[in-house]
């Protein structure tokens, strides 16, 4: 069947089958790899999309269910360069085999749209779908605590943080 | 994390915090790993039939239904390939043969041109077999009736089972000079160290403990599965790629196991991507072989083989489990005056790579102490369960759970006080080793004093005897190291390259799994040359164009492809000297290299860019030029090491190049009631010789420490009573989270330099999750007083303890 959708901001359409799976349509269809393959069931976050916006396992969605929604993979997301949270991973050297870091950097922008500057708490809770075995962790959590994203678009303070 | 370190004074580069030179591939998703690799529409697909038993005969297979199925191109079995291979014992087949050894074990493939139509088509493959009874124990391996009767009858009769032997051919495989397989017996490796006299060695202690002590088999679970794509062409021309941290040695052992096809190593390449994790899952050859062996079916088409989740958990390699019976003797000063380690390795259905990490743990369970008397067997089991392999720490994770338990447990009933006693017998610089050659220098002293330290050793929680909370809190220490396992001629080269700009592209052979290694190379060409770290490039392997590498595994890359960078550079550097002396008439010891330029000791203002040169050469009056393309080469070998020694001491070679030392120390809290640890701290240092990369040494040690954490706290491979794994799968085998992250990490690198290692670094890779069990198991008895003798030590587990002790009064489990 036939569906149309939102892809990085452009209006795609594309003949599906209805037992295939987003994640494989995004990389073997649409040349999209940023999101990977790690467990196939929704345990490891590695194949992490945003859906309208909220963060999803593409590997547990279908691929007509996305039809007239939007979908923003990690390329997506880099329409204006690199991002602060890029930036600050970069930075802290946080991701080793770098497998799991397109999934990890969804993950954390969704959470920064809604939280702009989260609790070292509220970064553990938010990405504890993203499995990592590399880094423990450590060094990708302190990378998203440094990022506030008030102090990045200039409003320093705008939102009650004070820029941490 | 502030580069205080020793080296940072001394260099520009070397000992610096450098980004990540693949960070930028890495945080965009512009890092290709295999399955991202475009093969076009004529990609096929192969998937594999499994045995559904864990040791049965094969009696017939038969294909034609497969075959009918539209789509299907190829079914292969194991008639097409009965060829036996293996990285250091030819003892698996690429596709089983007369029998099958473990549940998941390839005995044919279906390859098509999707990968529906192959899954499905393999339900259709028919397989015969006459199931035999699975031997899923080592003590049913070696025909000793239970876990109690692991007395010894005589040395030479020790393990005969002819009867049911698992590889009946065991005696006609092929192996290193350094296995001594058993006849008439499921070992296939038995290493033992006999060193000073045992028994007076226990005459003269005042106080002799026995323990046993289990760690089961654990998974690596790196996220990214394994995946390998073959292409062989018409011409007979094999290309490999593969998810891997050993391409030369895959192209090695692809070329010995398929030899009778006609390949040589000139006709195999092996391209490897980066690598989304290996753990040393990826080391060697696994399930790589039957890419390659379907590619010879297909020719002209690429065919990939995939591993699920669940085929990643059983049929690659699994971390071997080990039962271990130690008996220590010791002084009332706290002296060990002698030590005896049985170790029985589950070592699983083939054990070509495994039988090496039962030989490297034979050869250092004493870990790092200084011992008189010592006597080791450390003995490698065929059983009916997945090969065991490589796994980070290769063996010493696995044998340091009881020695350091036992160590604690020794202190315990001296008196002495744990870390005093660990001190008194640490190993130091020139002590001898059990097989009889001398410790390399090392902090050892400095990393206990350190930790002990930071953990605030000796500081007591007094209110947990007051209130009557359910949570009481523990402290525990342990030390560690660990030397490379490899073969005495395990070697690294390089080419170094400069470009028109005065850039540099390095192609080297080992992998970027992710530890650091292209960033730690290319500060060391940095620092040689002068050229910054952001204008070097290193290469991910292809056999065609880059130069040799045995493996990345063993921690030794920082070590010695880190050696052979150097020699590269300096090699590049001298050309360099020589030609700026030759075409401009100067002298060679008056030249140096600084921002990129050549310059002069003895003229200030002289100062040539390697961009006026590097490529094009140097210009001379009569328009003629000198020189050409910089191209530099290194390699390095240990010529010192050697694998030869008495097989019944283990006396006389020098089998490990050095070792890594370090302690470590946990501060946990526990709720009795429902078992669960919290783990508030921990102190880790390591002696990294000179960590070239102090912020990669501390990932390291987050990374590690926390893989270590989960193999005690709550990873465990679970197998039913056929043989099957029940766990296969991120749902039911859990790996920790954000969640499980400890409270605070304190990371200390200590900088005693290795006089051998580009400057003065060791690796340390592996050894940041060894110490984590051990750890944890001393202060779970530090707070309960109970001493938990089997991994992992779960909440179940204590929960369970705590009641039995409370019942009984009971202190071991």
């Amino acid at each position: 069947m036939k569906i149309s959708f939102v892809l990085n901001g452009e209006k795609r359409s594309l003949e599906v089958n209805p037992s295939e799976i987003l994640l494989e349509v995004l990389r073997k269809r649409l040349g999209l790899t940023s999101p990977k393959c790690g467990c196939d069931r929704g345990d490891c976050g590695a194949c992490t999309i945003l859906l309208d916006g909220k963060s999803v396992k593409s590997c547990l969605v279908l691929a007509v269910e996305v039809a007239g929604h939007e979908i923003t993979t990690l390329e997506g997301l880099m329409q204006n360069g690199i991002s602060p949270i890029q930036e600050k991973l970069l930075d802290n050297n946080s991701f080793q085999c770098g497998y799991c870091a397109p999934g990890f950097i969804v993950a954390a922008h969704e959470l920064l749209e809604n939280n702009c500057c989260p609790s070292v708490e509220e970064i553990r809770e938010a990405l504890a779908g993203n499995l990592c075995r590399c880094t423990g962790y450590t060094p990708i959590i302190d990378a998203i605590a440094q990022v506030c994203k008030c102090e990045h678009e200039g409003k320093k303070g705008g939102c009650g943080c004070e820029g941490r | 994390m502030k580069e205080d370190n020793q080296a940072s004074a001394k260099f520009k580069y070397i000992g610096k915090n450098t980004k990540r030179v693949d960070g930028k591939e890495k945080i965009t998703g512009a890092a290709k790993y295999v399955d991202d690799i475009d093969f076009g529409n004529s990609l096929l697909y192969a998937a594999i039939v499994e045995s559904p038993y864990a040791h049965a005969k094969i009696l017939s297979i038969n294909t034609k239904k497969a075959e009918k199925i539209p789509g299907v191109v190829r079914v292969v079995t194991g008639n097409e390939f009965p060829f036996r291979f293996g990285l250091y014992m030819h003892d698996r087949y690429i596709f089983a043969q007369d029998r099958v050894r473990f549940i998941g074990e390839q005995v044919a493939a279906v390859i098509a041109r999707d990968e529906a139509t192959a899954q499905r088509a393999a339900k259709l493959v028919e397989v015969k077999y006459e199931e035999l009874k699975p031997i899923l124990s080592v003590y049913d391996a070696l025909g000793l009736s239970s876990k109690k009767e692991n007395k010894r009858s005589s040395e030479k009769e020790f393990g005969h089972n002819p009867k049911n032997m698992i590889h009946p051919k065991l005696s006609e495989y092929t192996h290193v000079p350094w296995f001594f397989p058993q006849d008439n017996s499921n070992i296939a490796h038995f290493r033992k160290i006999r060193k000073g006299d045992l028994e007076s060695g226990f005459q003269e202690a005042d106080y002799i403990l026995e323990d046993e002590y289990t760690v089961p088999r654990y998974a690596h679970c790196a996220i990214e599965t394994h995946a390998s794509v073959g292409l062989c062409d018409h011409s007979g021309r094999l290309t490999m790629w593969t998810a891997s941290q050993s391409p030369h040695t895959q192209r090695h052992l692809f070329v010995e196991a398929l030899a009778p096809l006609g390949f040589t190593h000139k006709d195999i390449r092996v391209i490897t991507p980066y690598v989304g994790g290996g753990f040393g899952g990826k080391a060697g050859v696994s399930m790589e072989i039957l890419a390659a062996a379907l590619a010879t079916c297909v020719r002209g088409l690429p065919v990939k083989v995939i591993w699920s989740r669940s085929q990643e958990f059983y049929n690659t390699y699994q971390r071997q489990g080990v039962h271990a019976k130690i008996k220590m003797g010791v002084k009332k000063d706290g002296t060990i005056t002698a030590l005896e380690q049985l170790l029985y390795w589950d070592a699983g259905a083939y054990v070509e790579y495994g039988a090496n990490v039962v030989n490297a743990a034979g050869l250092s369970a004493t870990g790092p102490y200084r011992i008189a008397n010592v006597k080791i067997d450390s003995v490698c089991v065929y059983t009916n369960l997945p090969p065991g392999g490589p796994y980070r720490g290769f063996g010493y994770s696995e044998f340091l759970f009881g020695l350091e338990s036992h160590i604690n447990e020794m202190a315990k009933k001296l008196k002495l006080d744990a870390v005093d006693f660990r001190l008194k017998n640490a190993i130091a610089e020139g002590d001898k080793l059990a097989y009889g050659a001398s410790m390399n220098p090392n902090g050892l002293h400095e990393c206990i004093t350190k930790v002990a330290k930071a953990i605030e050793w000796g500081k007591k929680y007094p209110e947990d005897n007051k209130n009557k909370s359910n949570i009481v809190h523990g402290k525990g220490f342990s030390l560690f190291w660990k030397a490379p396992a490899m073969p005495p001629n395990a070697s690294s080269s390089c080419f170094l390259k400069f470009n028109e700009d005065g850039s540099l592209n390095i192609l080297l052979s080992a992998m970027e799994i992710g530890q650091g290694y292209f960033t730690v190379m290319a500060q060391i060409a940095a620092e040689i040359l002068s050229v910054p770290p952001h204008k070097i490039r290193c290469e991910t392997p292809d056999t065609d164009r880059n130069p040799y590498e045995w493996q990345t595994v063993a921690s030794h890359i920082t070590w010695s492809c880190g050696n052979a960078v150097k020699r590269a550079a300096e090699d590049a550097r001298d050309q360099i000297f020589k030609l700026v002396a030759r075409a401009l008439e100067m002298q060679q010891e008056d030249l140096y290299l600084e921002d990129e330029a050549v310059k002069s000791k003895k003229d200030g203002k002289f100062s040539l860019k390697f961009s006026e040169f590097i490529i094009n050469g140097i210009g001379q009056k009569d328009g003629t030029f000198r020189g050409g393309p910089i191209i530099g080469r290194g390699m390095f070998m240990p010529e010192f090491a050697s694998a030869m020694s008495d097989p019944a001491t283990g006396q006389g070679g020098k089998p490990n190049v050095h070792y890594t030392v370090g302690a470590a120390a946990v501060d946990l809290a526990i709720d009795k009631e429902s078992g669960k640890i919290k783990i508030n701290k921990v102190a880790f240092a390591v002696d990294a010789g000179c960590a070239l990369n102090p912020d990669l040494v501390k990932g390291q040690i987050t990374g590690g420490l926390l893989q270590g954490l989960a193999t005690v706290l709550y990873e465990d491979m679970r197998f039913d009573d056929k043989g099957k794994l029940l766990n296969s799968n991120f749902t039911d085998y859990k790996i920790p989270t954000t969640l499980d992250v400890p409270e605070e990490i304190i990371s200390i690198i200590v900088e005693r330099p290795q006089p051998d290692g580009p400057f003065g670094a060791r690796g340390v890779g592996e050894h940041t999750m060894i110490p984590a069990a051990p750890m944890v198991g001393n202060a779970v008895e530090d707070a309960l007083g109970i001493r938990i003798k089997s991994m992992p030590i779960t909440a179940e587990k204590i929960a369970l303890a705590v009641l039995e002790k409370s019942e009984n009064g009971g202190a071991g489990h």
